[in-house]
């Protein structure tokens, strides 16, 4: 009974020492440090900051937050990759975009092609403006996204609000043109059965 | 002799380097004759830009060594916007296995200025779907027990191309390195990884804090979060002071400046992760591990050999799925093939260097490498690919996915080497 006992108590042991730290270095982040440095947006939006915007809003936003000087007035023509891409994809498929990178076909990568609406929010609000990134606040970031959607098409009209909840709901032009990761398959094992 | 003495001192004062001055007395045959007037325009020539006692402080190379990175395809960078983009490793003077850390490939998603991190300042959050969110200092982090792996580092846009003609052009975004830092496995236990948690987001501090979705299996596996390279600290343009290096994996995973990692429960879909999506989940599949690849680098494209004779045929091979087992090389345009020596420890998911000797009849021949890694799986050729998808092998063919397939160098007669994937 007694061995028993102690191989519970070894093996419950042993559990408890896998659940808890070895090292103790390091400290906790309190709950505001994590949401100060989480700008991670998931497809579903759950992580998106309260607010809204309408692409009339942003269209004044571009030029007041300088996206024209690399962009061009309507997020095309600039030095900056055109922001367009849902119109004439066939005629721009391939090529190169200036300063993007070439192994990517043209266009297909921007944010507008990406099968979720949400991957433009957290583009522009981690990346964008060139020198200033991170500065744009929510509603900002939230009237710029509707202002390029509008311009490529995927909303209808200029002052449709966008906001936490209706930016992820947004059905993209390009949902079904991306497949999701392999789930069976398992690093460190051939990439492809039957590939040469 | 005494009347010497200053003359001497002046001459060394001056910066001369030992190595210059010894040159300039073979050339004379006389030592003495060094320190008469004759030799002093010698010397000054020969002076180095910095003061001797920072030569002796940090190292220079010798002046008469002069690979250098190289923009991919001449695009220019830094651009318009003083972004660095892709920038090559020059392979065609490769040595070994390592890459020299000043000359480890660049690559950058968007475009980068290379941030300058104060490490006293710099932290590592772990957060997520872990029950002990973690804030880490980098003395903190240099705590952990440390490991010190070989790995590569490989852009996935790493390709030969009709246009890229020399080594550096058609396999230069891919350096090798000797990292230190703590396993990811290590501070992900010391976190507390929750149930159902599948997949981890990796971000960098740079101004756009480029970010990637990694599986969380291989952030268990062998993931490194590292702070060593080659013996120093990690270079700024690698990442300073922080990196993430997920061993046998496209580069863009390979997080710099690493600030942040969250434990998720799905594909994030980052913006990274975004630009590199497919629709053919064969294509998808072909993507992220890279290889079993590799490549000569001597004699290669842009080579000049000089007559027949002995050369020893050299190059590099490695697979993101493991370490190298064999390489073959070809010197009859494949249709013989022998087996090279390899000449570096294989690590895994690490640049391995082969070797074979040979000697060149003066005739126009193709030469080409074939690797084989640790799970069996050989390098393919273009052609073998081409048949895979069902399409002609024309030099238009574009080989879906990371490009692992075979390099074939074409050697004139004249002695010049050109790329002979597309001809």
């Amino acid at each position: 009974m007694r061995i028993l006992f102690s191989a519970f108590l070894l093996i419950f042991g042993v559990t408890l020492a896998a659940q808890s730290p070895t090292y103790h270095l390091g400290r906790t982040p309190t709950p505001d440090e994590i949401k100060a440095w989480d700008i991670s947006i998931s497809p579903d939006g759950h992580e998106l900051p309260p607010g809204h915007g309408t692409a009339k809003e942003g269209r004044d936003l571009f030029i007041e937050k300088g996206c024209v000087q690399c962009h061009g007035r309507n997020g095309e023509g600039g030095k900056a990759p055109t922001l367009i891409v849902m119109k004439g994809m066939s005629t721009a498929a391939g090529r190169p975009m200036p300063g993007m990178d070439m192994g990517i076909q043209g266009p297909g990568l921007m944010a507008a092609w990406s099968p979720f609406a949400t991957v433009m929010w957290d583009y522009i609000n981690r990346g964008m403006p060139l020198g200033r990134e991170g500065s744009l606040k929510p509603n900002e970031v939230y009237a710029i996204t509707a202002f390029l959607l509008f311009r490529n098409d995927v909303i209808k009209s200029e002052d449709e609000v966008l906001d936490e909840k209706t930016l992820p709901a947004l059905k993209m032009p390009n949902t079904s043109g991306y497949t999701e990761h392999v789930a069976e398959w398992k690093h460190a094992t051939p990439r492809l059965a039957n590939y040469p | 002799m005494k009347s010497k003495k200053p003359s001497r001192r002046k001459f060394l004062s001056a910066g001369a380097v030992v190595a210059g001055a010894a040159a300039g007395a073979l050339k004379t045959g006389n030592a003495e004759a060094q320190e008469g007037a004759a030799a002093a325009p010698a010397a000054r020539a020969a002076a180095p830009k910095k003061d001797i006692k920072e030569l002796i402080a940090y190292g220079e190379r010798s002046r008469f060594v002069t690979s250098l990175r190289e923009p991919s395809e001449g695009r220019p960078s830094p651009d318009a916007f003083g972004l660095t983009f892709h920038v090559v490793t020059p392979l065609g003077e490769s040595v070994g296995s390592i890459t020299p850390s000043s000359l480890h490939y660049i690559a950058a998603h968007r475009g980068f200025y290379v941030p300058d991190i104060d490490p006293k300042e710099h932290r590592l959050m772990i957060h997520g779907m872990v029950d002990r969110p973690l804030i880490l200092t980098m003395d903190e982090i240099k705590r952990f027990p440390s490991v010190t792996r070989v790995h590569f580092v490989e852009c996935i846009g790493n390709r030969s191309t009709a246009r890229r003609q020399t080594v550096a052009q058609t396999h230069g975004m891919t350096s090798c390195s000797e990292w230190t830092g703590v396993l990811l496995s290590t501070l992900l236990k010391e976190c507390g990884v929750q149930k159902g948690a599948s997949w981890f987001v990796s971000e960098g501090a740079e101004e756009v804090k480029g970010a990637s979705s990694v599986p969380l299996d291989k952030g268990m596996e062998d993931c490194l979060v590292a702070w060593g390279q080659n013996g120093e600290p990690v270079r700024p343009q690698q990442g300073f002071p922080l990196r993430l290096i997920v061993p046998g994996f496209e580069g863009i995973y390979q997080t710099k400046y690493l600030r942040r990692i969250k434990v998720v429960d799905r594909y994030y879909m980052t913006y990274n992760d975004y630009g590199h999506l497919q629709k053919d989940p064969k294509v998808q599949a072909l993507t992220s591990q890279l290889g079993p690849k590799s490549v000569i680098t001597f004699p290669g494209g842009g080579h000049q050999l000089k007559g027949p004779g002995f050369y020893e045929i050299s190059g590099l091979a490695w697979s993101g799925a493991g370490a190298v087992k064999r390489v073959d090389v070809s010197v009859d345009g494949g249709k013989t093939w022998k087996l090279a020596e390899l000449r570096t420890p294989a690590h895994r998911m690490a640049h391995t260097r082969f070797a074979l000797p040979w000697t060149w009849d003066g005739k126009e021949v193709d030469i080409m490498s074939r690797c084989t890694d640790d799970l069996g799986t050989v390098q393919p050729s273009r052609a073998q690919v081409a048949k895979y998808w069902g399409e002609p092998l024309t030099p238009q063919f574009n080989v879906k996915g990371a490009d692992n397939t075979i390099q074939v160098w074409r050697i004139k007669a004249d002695g010049s080497v050109i790329n002979a994937n597309f001809i």
